[in-house]
């Protein structure tokens, strides 16, 4: 998401920093682009002339043109505009879910067939229950789609968390009291309800739906929206906004090559913030949201924080630590290396990380070239484990023979086998020299600092950021291939240019 | 089988527009049934669509309506057309391309408003009409395998129950293969079509191999002498390299039971989706060679303009759209309609010039 338009952006923006003085119509003719740019983002029409003429107003002033660096000053208009649409001036407390009420909160979830409500709501449930401690129900209220309501249980059952019992042939308001009252009854915190998908002409669903939540008196009520929908996103807002009285909106499908239009459109033909982000087909996959970080994105300056974080609830701290402590003395052994790579795809693969570094809108495309996939990952991984732990200890102990077995093993090649230990090398000896300059390993830094102000990075990090590598990370962040300079390490694309 | 099985077998979907063939059958009220369904599914189509379209519509056409105010064709009345077909999601290039040529033929002429819509769903039935395409089951295949592809939440599972409702009534074996071996219930969605229908669903347990699924049912099928076999696929994001791989192995894998299957690649497109619909259609395309389109949930305000856009750059054959939730709202796509109920003109309106 928002890479396409991402790069539309920024290639119009860089023509501006390239020139020194510039002229009004220099300006307007790059709005006139960014104009383009955000159409086929599918950003909403009235949003698009709002920005415009936000952003022109500004953006032509005397002073701006004036300056010594008026691309740089268009920049951060255009930054500051985009966080700004996005809801970027809220209060933090807005996109948090609200359960200050007497107990059990109701969550409502409404949105079109296929935006991916079910899902959403399983996520949803899934953080409360984890992350938040709270005893969550939920409840499927789709009476319509054939096996919608088993849909949920099975998904309950996946991520730990109670559904309301099936009972065949009860219609959606009586279902949703009977959550309301098991909610009451079982000390639940939490009642999240799923609806049917329903089109916003079809009258008799939606004053459906407007019954349930009259009936419940929902806490929350979030329209779920697919993040590649097109301009009908403001129609889809307005019907459900002049029926239900919509708390935040949940954006699925962020981990598509969409360019996010709707995701720019939702906060102002809503007017309520974005809550979520579903970002992939695990149950893991929730992302708060962050209207500067998204604008960041956008821009292509990266969003270390999200990735921070996205790591530190990932990620097994004990053994974090314990790498990293190896790592200082150097003596990170392909053990290590194995735990970092399964890390690594829990994190949800390379691109999932990848997407959240600045600048690396080229290495990316690079990786798609070389049709780089996360299975790359996976072989490195039975690799490994085709090794015998003495092995993996000592690397050094892997002569011919033995490599030829363990490459058996993994079904690869020996030159496979040599590569991964190459690239083991290259890591340990910069680890090595990491430590060595006293590096502080990120994980060290972070959770005591989860709630960092923008730009003020955990000293290893940003110190290490800045030549485009993520050595930082690659302490027991567990990205270890995207150490070094370029951000690729030789091992990782070297694999795949032999296929 | 011999040629006249195979004339009896071979039916379009909808219009049923082979009527010669439909006379194979001899019983005269199959005949009269048959044509009953041709006469309500036109206008029924139209008034759907338009009921469906009508807020979109109305959009455009009182969009058009309301910029023009002026008698003569101005660049700022363009830039409001402009603007307006963007909302209907024509996308930007599909826009340019038909302002373009509204204004080099009519710039600083007088124009109505009428006129105006009537050129730009005269432009939009033009760049659809050649890839209108009835979708056909070929009878000489055994079975004939349609593949079901698209996005998560397009309608594949829905669109697969519709048209296996649709085939057995024209009298066709069918068989489902509950493909979607990911989303939890899917399969169990899929079986309760099945049932609805009266077709066998092939299913395995959730997380099973799609591809092993796809080569055990089209083996059955093969085996039972059916004619028409569905699989259902998981829905995925066209950028998902894996998974996009796994669905490149389920052609693979029932090529070697069939090397001419799969006969028909469906790609299901969402009509909220905006323009990455083009994305998906080139993705799609290039990994499980998609055949033709089918375009859903077009009874809700979206307004479907990136069907055109798709159109226009991929020129994919358009099979049929989904304007509702009940069996009979699957339909077969039909331009001047689509085009007409886009702008907001009457159905009865003359063909739009060209």
């Amino acid at each position: 998401m928002f890479e396409t338009l991402s790069d539309r952006l920024n290639g119009v923006l860089n023509k501006l920093t390239q020139r020194g003085a510039l002229k009004e119509q220099d300006v307007k003719d790059a709005l006139r682009e960014v104009r383009v740019a955000l159409l086929e983002a599918d950003v909403a029409l009235p949003v698009v002339k709002r920005f415009i003429e936000h952003v022109t107003e500004r953006a032509v002033g005397q002073e701006v043109l004036r300056s010594v660096t008026p691309g740089q000053q268009i920049i951060k208009i255009v930054h500051d505009n985009l966080v700004d649409v996005l809801g970027g001036n809220e209060p933090p407390e807005t996109s948090a879910i609200n359960l200050n009420v007497v107990p059990p909160a109701v969550v409502l979830m409404a949105g079109l067939q296929g935006s991916g409500k079910t899902t959403m709501t399983a996520k949803i449930g899934r953080r409360l229950t984890q992350r938040d401690k709270k005893k969550v129900l939920l409840a499927s209220l789709d009476v319509r789609r054939p096996a919608a309501q088993e849909q949920l249980r099975v998904l309950g059952e996946q991520v730990g968390v109670a559904t309301l019992p099936i009972v065949e042939g009860q219609m959606p308001l009586d279902i949703a009291r009977r959550a309301v009252e098991a909610g009451k009854l079982g000390g639940y915190d939490v009642v999240i309800l799923d609806t049917a998908g329903r089109v916003t002409v079809d009258e008799e669903l939606m004053q459906e739906v407007a019954d349930v939540a009259a009936a419940t008196d929902p806490a929350e009520t979030l329209l779920v929206v697919d993040s590649l929908t097109g301009q009908d996103a403001v129609n889809v807002a307005e019907q459900f906004g002049a029926r239900l009285s919509l708390t935040g909106v949940a954006l699925t499908r962020v981990d598509g090559d969409g360019r996010g239009g709707a995701a720019l459109s939702m906060r102002a033909v809503t007017g309520c913030p974005i809550k979520f982000l579903g970002t992939g087909e695990k149950m893991e996959a929730l992302e708060d949201f962050h209207a500067d970080r998204v604008a960041n994105r956008i821009l292509d300056m990266g969003d270390i924080v999200g990735l921070v974080e996205k790591a530190a609830e990932s990620i097994d701290k004990e053994k974090a630590a314990k790498i990293a402590k190896k790592m200082k003395k150097g003596t990170f052994d392909l053990e290590d290396l194995s735990d970092q790579l399964r890390q690594m795809r829990k994190l949800g693969g390379m691109g999932s990380i990848l997407g959240l570094l600045p600048g690396i809108g080229k290495a990316k495309k690079q990786l798609a070239e070389a049709n780089l996939d996360d299975k790359v990952l996976i072989h490195q991984e039975a690799l490994i484990s085709s090794m015998t732990p003495k092995e993996r200890r000592n690397p050094k102990l892997l002569n011919a023979s033995r490599k030829k077995r363990i490459a058996k093993g993994a079904g690869l090649t020996v030159q496979d086998v040599n590569k991964l230990i190459k690239m083991h090398r290259q890591m340990a000896d910069m680890m090595k020299k990491m430590a060595k300059s006293g590096m502080k390993g990120m994980f060290d830094a972070v959770p005591e600092n989860m709630e960092l102000p923008e730009g003020d990075m955990p000293s290893g990090l940003g110190g290490s950021m800045a030549p485009g590598g993520l050595p930082g990370l690659g302490s027991p962040g567990g990205l270890p291939g995207l150490g070094g300079g370029g951000g690729l390490p030789p091992g990782l694309l070297g694999n795949r240019k032999k296929k | 089988m011999s040629d006249e099985d195979i004339k009896k077998k071979r039916r379009w979907f909808g219009l049923g527009k082979e009527k010669s063939e439909t006379e194979t059958l001899n019983e005269e009220t199959a005949e009269q049934a048959v044509e009953t369904t041709e006469e309500e599914a036109k206008p029924s189509f139209f008034k759907r669509l338009t009921k469906g379209l009508s807020r979109s519509s109305g959009a455009i056409s009182e969009g058009v309506t309301s910029i023009f105010t002026k008698a003569r064709l101005d660049s700022e009345t363009l830039q409001e057309l402009e603007d307006v077909l963007i909302t209907a999601d024509l996308g930007v290039e599909t826009t340019m391309a038909i302002t373009g040529k509204l204004a080099k033929d009519r710039f600083d002429k007088e124009i109505s408003a009428e006129e105006i819509k009537s050129f730009v769903a005269g432009e939009v039935a033009a760049i659809l009409k050649p890839l209108v395409t009835p979708f056909e089951i070929n009878p000489a295949h055994s079975p004939h395998v349609v593949l079901m592809v698209g996005v998560n939440g397009a309608g594949k599972t829905t669109t697969i129950g519709k048209m296996a409702h649709r085939a057995k009534d024209e009298g066709l074996k069918v068989m489902l293969a509950a493909g979607d071996t990911f989303r939890a219930a899917a399969i169990d969605q899929l079986k309760v079509w099945g049932e609805r229908v009266g077709a066998p669903v092939i299913a395995r347990d959730v997380g099973a191999d799609a591809a092993g699924l796809a080569f055990d049912a089209l083996e059955r099928a093969k085996h039972e002498g059916v004619d028409v076999l569905f699989i259902d696929t998981a829905g995925r994001l066209q950028n998902k390299t894996e998974l996009m791989a796994e669905l490149e192995k389920i052609t693979r894998v029932i090529k070697k039971l069939d090397p001419t299957a799969p006969h028909s690649v469906l790609l299901v497109l969402d009509a909220t989706t905006g323009q990455n619909a083009l994305n998906q259609a080139k993705v799609f395309t290039e990994i499980a060679g998609v055949t033709g389109l089918i375009m859903t949930k077009l009874d809700g305000t979206a307004r479907g303009g990136i069907l055109v856009a798709v159109a226009a750059k991929q020129g994919l054959p358009i099979h049929a759209i989904g304007v509702g939730e009940s069996i009979e709202d699957f339909q077969p796509f039909d331009a001047d309609d689509f085009a007409k109920a886009l702008v907001g003109l009457d159905s009865s309106a003359p063909e739009p010039a060209q």
